[in-house]
């Protein structure tokens, strides 16, 4: 028997818990039905009610939501519940200029800290487990879902948030910290300083286990991570849109992430035409929250690329996994966890009449972080005989890119037909970051 | 003033010597040249015949070419020739961006500068400086 944290639900025969999901799914398409007017007017559209859910296959007669409709909905339109029954609300940042907003109820937050804490049971985490949490506190969800988690599960709860990494090694060190919980590249960050600093963490330390999720991260990367700290890696998925972390988990059996499957509906749909495809093929991750009191999302198209798995895991838990990410639907770039948009960058770039409007994104990892290189070229006019004047121009890119994007890019002028002129739509983006 | 031929290059193996190349097939003959290097990008400053068609030449072959007007001063090849004329400058407050110098073969040398403000010629001239003509150049 391996460690859960409630294992009643975990492994739950999967009958069982087919005939709970088909329950909780016609509350859920119920309570949006009832109470947001985007989904009664878009199934009252598309001709279907709530009525129509006789099984959970029927989940395809209804239509989808997207990010955009969250946004048009900003800041409340979508919530199902009066406000004097939202406990707390997170946001995503406003990449395209609008952020989206998201409430939870006090049920919500448990359920959502019930979620993690399975996690936390995952990488052998109990009670007694001290956790350090080291996402961004604040509208990100890390930082307070992790944090929820290590409350649900009953751990001594260490809220570092992000930064000061010497202390978070301090702390590491002289709390006895069991499981840590942050992005990757944060975890690789705080194992190389600590071991800068003159300690061997795998050694040293008492910590055991890692939880890191919000931003893709390679095999290798993550190897590295799990050998200096001495770990079990936990990979953790989960959006803002739907929850946090906490959407799945992966045990120790590897080989997928367990999906939360008491709380969330999973299909997979061919992105072009928004067929749901046959269990194990690859596609666009569509979720639907079974349980959400003020945010339920119904087909929730996440543009998350993975597939389902649906082998019996060694584990013991018979929640259905989906694989490792293999990268997004449209063209959002995440950097170093943080959303970024070319859009973005182009919208920038228009601010500076000295700077031709070709551009290239050239994206790689150095070490631990990813590195964005923009290529720019300067308009024929502009002074190009002073070094000065061209490292200022550059200078100044920079520092509104960081401004706008908080993510630091290396800017880099180019000679002119370095960046290629392509026909219609332009290939802006070189994604050269190891991605297995 | 006098035109110098400017070219950006991404300070990559091979770029210069494109540029080069492309000068040399239109047979403009280079008097001198300085390169200023960063980590990422050269700047080569190039004193050539017919700078002008060699900017439009350069252009048109997909280079970051221009023509960027700057001063030559000819001064005596000797100790203390290019010193003299510096210190003219600085006790003039005439801010120098870039300068560079080669010799030429009557025993004299071509100091160029790029000096910030318009009236640094005049200056220079009042001063009794020889500042070169284009004509001159052609004839170096």
């Amino acid at each position: 028997m391996g460690n859960y944290f409630q294992p009643e639900i975990e492994t739950m025969p999967r009958d069982e818990l087919r005939a709970q999901q088909l329950e909780s799914l016609k509350w859920s398409v119920r309570h949006a039905y009832d109470n947001v007017a985007l989904y009664r007017q878009r199934f009252d559209e598309a001709g279907v009610s709530p009525d129509d859910i006789t099984s959970l296959e029927d989940i395809s007669k209804l239509p989808f939501c997207v990010k955009q409709d969250m946004r048009d909905a900003y800041p409340f339109g979508m919530f199902a519940l009066p406000k004097e029954e939202v406990a707390r609300i997170h946001a995503s940042s406003g990449t395209t200029g609008q952020a989206t907003v998201v409430g939870h109820s006090r049920r919500d937050l448990d359920n959502w800290g019930d979620c993690f804490a399975r996690g936390i049971a995952m990488v052998g985490g109990s009670a007694a487990s001290t956790i350090q949490v080291s996402y961004g506190y604040g509208l990100f969800t890390g930082g307070l879902g992790a944090h929820d988690g290590g409350e649900a599960m009953g751990c001594t709860v260490i809220p570092t948030s992000s930064g000061n990494t010497k202390r978070q090694v301090q702390m590491l060190r002289d709390c006895g910290t069991d499981i840590l919980a942050c992005t990757p590249s944060y975890a690789l960050l705080i194992a190389d300083t600590a071991i800068e600093m003159g300690y061997d963490p795998a050694r040293d330390f008492a910590i055991s286990g890692g939880i890191f999720g919000a931003e893709p991260c390679s095999e290798n990367m993550r190897q590295e991570i799990a050998d200096k700290l001495g770990i079990q890696y936990c990979d953790v998925y989960g959006l803002s849109e739907i929850m946090g972390p906490g959407v799945a988990m992966e045990c120790v059996e590897r080989g997928g992430l367990h999906i939360a499957e008491d709380q969330f509906y999973c299909e997979i749909i061919d992105p072009d035409t928004g067929e749901v495809l046959p269990e194990g093929e690859w596609g666009e991750l569509v979720i639907t929250t079974l349980t959400r009191e003020c945010s339920p999302m119904i087909r929730y198209r996440t543009r998350d690329v993975t597939r389902i798995v649906s082998d019996e895991c060694a584990c013991g838990r018979t929640h259905r996994k989906i694989d490792r990410l293999r990268g997004r639907t449209d063209d959002m770039l995440i950097i170093r966890g943080v959303n970024v948009f070319p859009s973005q960058i182009e919208q920038v770039i228009t601010g500076f009449p000295e700077i031709a409007s070709q551009y290239q994104i050239v994206l790689t990892r150095k070490g631990a972080l990813d590195a964005v290189e923009l290529q720019v070229e300067t308009e024929p006019d502009f002074q190009i005989d002073t070094v000065r004047v061209l490292e200022d121009l550059k200078r100044r890119l920079q520092a509104e890119l960081k401004g706008n994007l908080q993510v630091n890019v290396d800017v880099k002028i180019v000679e002119p037909k370095t960046i290629e002129r392509s026909m219609g739509k332009a290939k802006r983006v070189i994604d050269l970051r190891e991605t297995e | 003033m006098i035109s110098q031929l400017t070219v950006f290059l991404q300070n990559e193996k091979g770029h210069l010597s494109r540029a080069v190349s492309a000068l040399a097939d239109a047979e403009i003959n280079m008097h001198a040249l300085y390169v200023a290097d960063t980590k990422d990008f050269g700047v080569a400053r190039i004193f050539c015949e017919t700078p002008e068609k060699a900017a439009s030449l350069l252009t048109d072959a997909g280079f970051r070419a221009a023509v960027t007007p700057v001063i030559a001063v000819r001064i005596p090849d000797e100790p203390g020739g290019l010193a003299r004329l510096l210190r003219f400058c600085d006790e003039g407050d005439m801010n120098i961006e870039y300068a560079y110098c080669f010799a030429v073969k009557d025993n004299s040398a071509v100091d160029v500068l790029k000096i910030e403000g318009d009236d640094s010629e005049r200056k220079l001239l009042d001063a009794g400086f020889h500042i070169v003509t284009p004509e001159e150049i052609d004839a170096l």
